[in-house]
């Protein structure tokens, strides 16, 4: 547990991958097998279930540290972070065990679901009481089950790589599926047999820049491809050796996220690589994002969440043929063999071909751009005819050409601190608009501010609160500020009437009083756009 | 009518005819430091304890009128008797006591009890009436001892070296600037020090406090290189063009808000390191227990929640809002 902590802290004060990797690696080498394979466990994010009540922990910690409970919701309020309050409040230890991690989880941890409470509670304080700060805190993010460290899943691979002399692509393949952490697989995971080697592996994704100014700036429209920009997730379906592999643009294997595609996979001839968009689909159009959120955000898939959010891929490009790679053929080369590499996939239902659009001018397709919010799309991306599929963020051959996005002026009317990295920083604010005479609450938003203007903020709202109810504040209706979001929705459910999605703050309007701000006909007139 | 209340432009005592760490011009200004949340320029005429001339003086201006007491030292004021005794938080910080026909109060201004090498330790002060900070006052708040602390900044500062990075780390120009360079391990490299740090250095050199030997940063000088060295600049600096000239970097802030991870992960830095020059919630207990008062009277910071504390102990407590922000001062 103290290498583990250690290593946590090491991976918590950097920022810096090549750092991430260095440490990773030096606890990998330095550790046995059995606590290996538990850190990984933990590292790529599996969790354990929450073992305890939060609840029962809060009063166990307060009791321990002879603090009452308005207190330590004071603390808690001021760490933004139950496990850290814990941690920091907690008499200093007795002793500092050096009992190893495998130990810990599976003696410690695991059985403290079954014990009675008195079991529990003597067995956590037994626990606090052998641990520095440091590991308290993993303790505790292991007890409630939200234990994070900022590394992915290709870092620890890329680690691991670096341990047995593996390449990271097989590393990350080995990871996949369900495996146990016991000690026989962490020796599999590292093994040298590598007959597995760069059959998954992915290509390098070609990456669009952001449009600047308007699209007469390319020259000749006749040059260019147009296709709508879909809001999904960029993916790669990859066939190779009666395998398929599903990898996300942040290079993680997602095969087993998306069984539609891992399906898909099987009518695929042996050497393909499509590059395409995972997107919900209802059979005819996409469907929210907001609803691939809530099937990603779910640890097992029911058939409930599979029949309600299926997923299709809406496929734009084909990087290997036949074993080989073709990402030097030109653009109509690859989109004419995809094209009837779809046609042929049509009865499964689980692949599309993202068509181009014809357009005449710039002025027609200008005009078509229009059309972006009705049919559930970004904007454009644009291609530049007969150009190669390039590596990562080339500028000049791809563009993404996304429409603005919504926007109203409002009013700062509650405020309360951040979680995180912001805690103890006024952050996550709530905002109004007018509507006969009143301040209607429509939205939340915790992002968007400089640092710099995060302070700012923060000491006005000190100096300007009106009334507090626990940690919330409700202040003086000041403050203006420009809400920029995607997409907007009637809502009985929230009290102004609209939903919007992905609300964050545009810019500080400092120079509007809050007389000026919007109302709640304005947003009702976007709602109805 | 209480010996000292909040009026408009700061804390005021009638009895005595004259303010305690105004925040606008007064025409007596009575100051328990030279934080700048505390010694605000403008006021016709300033007092303060002896230690802290040299800092007043930079701070203030050579056109300010100032005074100071050896501390200790009673000096009669309309009404009251007034003296100034160590508060330990930086150099010639003070508290001032004030007592009126047998009735005492005290004004800590900013404390600590931990020592420090680069002022004299804080003194507890019997008193009637204690108007306490309360920067740190939630027991999350505990300061690990700062050999502690000072051995893991040198011990980041060796591995910076080894690895070829200069170390910048960022700090309160006055106080914990001084309080760092006395605790680190000058046989490591070279220390620098930003402009405005190296104008106090050499106030608190000229006051007999021991630093060991830095340089100023100076302009940007092609070439030259900054591997293994240590610069202390303030947290203005960061993000900064300025920066661009130390090459690769390692950077750490030191400052008792480190101790929160979130606060440590807000800003782009290397690392945090938890080092105050406010007292932590024991010391804030104790301090309070040692002065006798029966009441005590809470400033800046977390003001309710020590409040609600205090008077579960049997304690009058009240809250005193002012205009002090420590929040800027660390």
């Amino acid at each position: 547990m103290k290498a583990f902590a250690a290593l946590y802290t090491a991976l918590d004060e950097t920022t810096k991958t090549s750092v991430k990797v260095e440490a990773l690696a030096g606890y990998f080498r330095a550790v046995p097998p059995e606590d290996a394979v538990w850190a990984l466990h933990f590292l790529i994010g599996r969790r354990i279930k929450r073992l305890i009540e939060t609840r029962k922990l809060s009063d166990w910690a307060m009791a321990q540290a002879g603090v009452p409970e308005w207190i330590f919701a004071e603390c808690y309020a001021a760490v933004g972070d139950l496990a850290e309050t814990i941690a920091l409040l907690l008499p200093p230890p007795v002793t500092c065990s050096a009992r190893p991690l495998r130990e810990w989880v599976e003696e410690r941890l695991l059985p403290l679901r079954q014990w009675p409470d008195d079991k529990q509670r003597e067995s956590l304080l037994a626990a606090w009481n052998e641990m520095d700060e440091r590991q308290r805190f993993v303790w505790n993010k292991l007890i409630t089950g939200a234990f994070r460290v900022g590394v992915s899943q290709s870092l620890v691979a890329r680690a691991l790589a670096q341990v047995s002399g593996l390449s990271a692509e097989v590393i990350a393949h080995r990871l996949m599926g369900d495996w146990r952490p016991e000690a026989s697989f962490y020796a599999q995971l590292i093994a040298q047999d590598t007959g597995d080697a760069a059959v998954s592996q992915p290509y390098p994704f070609f990456l669009a820049h952001p449009m600047e100014g308007e699209p007469e700036g390319l020259g000749d429209p006749t040059q260019w491809v147009a296709e709508w920009k879909w809001d999904g997730i960029r993916c790669q379906v990859i066939r190779r050796q009666w395998q398929t592999f599903v990898w996300s643009r942040g290079e993680e294997l997602v095969t087993d996220r998306f069984p539609e595609l891992a399906s898909l996979g099987a009518f695929l001839p042996e050497g393909t690589a499509i590059d395409g968009e995972i997107l919900p689909w209802n059979g005819n159009a996409p469907l929210p994002f907001a609803l691939l959120q809530r099937r990603i955000g779910r640890k097992l898939l029911g058939p409930k969440i599979l029949a309600e959010v299926p997923v299709v891929l809406q496929s734009y490009d084909l990087l290997e043929w036949g074993g080989e790679d073709v990402r030097e053929w030109p653009l109509e080369k690859r989109r004419a063999q995809l094209a009837e590499l779809v046609t042929a996939l049509a009865p499964t239902g689980r692949i599309l071909l993202s068509e181009p659009v014809p357009f005449e001018s710039w002025e027609s397709l200008t005009e078509l751009r229009r059309q972006s919010r009705a049919r559930g799309v970004e904007g454009f991306m644009l291609k530049r005819a007969g150009s190669p599929y390039r590596v990562g963020r080339k500028r000049g051959d791809w563009w993404k050409w996304k429409i603005e996005p919504w926007s109203v002026d409002c009013v700062l009317t509650y405020a309360q601190p951040g979680h995180g990295r912001r805690a103890g920083l006024m952050t996550d604010y709530t905002f109004g608009v007018w509507s006969n005479g009143e301040l209607v609450t429509f939205a939340k938003a915790y992002s968007g501010l400089t640092n710099e203007e995060i302070a700012r903020v923060d000491a006005w709202i000190r100096r300007n609160t009106l009334e507090k109810f626990g940690p919330v504040r409700r202040v003086k209706p000041e403050l203006v500020f420009e809400l920029a979001f995607e997409g907007i929705q009637l809502s009985p459910r929230h009290k102004s009437g609209v939903a919007v999605r992905f609300p964050r703050i545009a810019r500080w309007r400092e120079d509007k009083p809050a007389s000026e701000a919007d109302t709640l006909d304005t947003l009702r007139a976007l709602s109805s756009n | 009518m209480p010996l000292l209340q909040v009026d408009s432009d700061g804390l005021w005592c009638e009895a005595g005819g004259f303010h305690i760490d105004p925040w606008n011009p007064v025409p007596k200004a009575l100051l328990t430091h030279g934080h700048s949340d505390h010694a605000r320029p403008g006021s016709h005429a300033y007092l303060a304890g002896d230690p802290s001339r040299g800092v007043l003086r930079l701070r203030l201006g050579p056109e300010a009128h100032i005074e100071t007491l050896p501390y200790g030292a009673p000096l009669t004021l309309g009404a009251t008797r007034v003296s100034f005794h160590p508060a330990g938080h930086v150099l010639g910080s003070a508290q001032i006591r004030v007592e009126c026909r047998g009735e005492v109060w005290v004004v800590s201004g900013d404390y600590k009890l931990s020592p420090d090498p680069t002022c004299q330790p804080f003194e507890p002060v019997r008193c009637h009436t204690f108007i306490t900070e309360s920067t740190f006052g939630l027991p999350i708040y505990r300061w690990d001892p700062a050999p502690q602390v000072f051995d893991s900044i040198n011990a980041w500062w060796r591995s910076n070296r080894e690895q070829g990075l200069c170390s910048v780390l960022f700090a309160y120009p006055l106080g914990k600037s001084q309080r760092l360079l006395a605790g680190l391990d000058p046989a490591i490299g070279p220390l620098f020090c930003h402009g405005a740090m190296e104008k106090m250095n050499a106030v608190y050199r000229e006051a007999g406090v021991p630093l060991p030997e830095t340089a100023f940063t100076g302009e940007p000088v092609r070439g030259k290189s900054w591997s293994g060295a240590m610069v202390i600049a303030p947290p203005s600096a960061q993000g900064s063009s300025w920066m661009r000239r130390f090459g690769p970097v390692s950077t750490a802030m030191a400052s008792g808000w480190m101790r929160i991870r979130g606060r440590r992960r807000h800003r782009p830095m290397d690392r945090g390191f938890v080092l105050s020059d406010h007292a932590d919630w024991p010391e804030l207990q104790q301090a309070i227990h040692e002065t006798g008062a029966e009441t005590i009277l809470v400033t800046h910071g977390y003001r309710e929640p020590m409040v609600r504390w205090l008077t579960g102990l049997g304690k009058q407590a009240r809250s005193l809002e002012t205009r002090f922000d420590a929040e800027d001062a660390e």
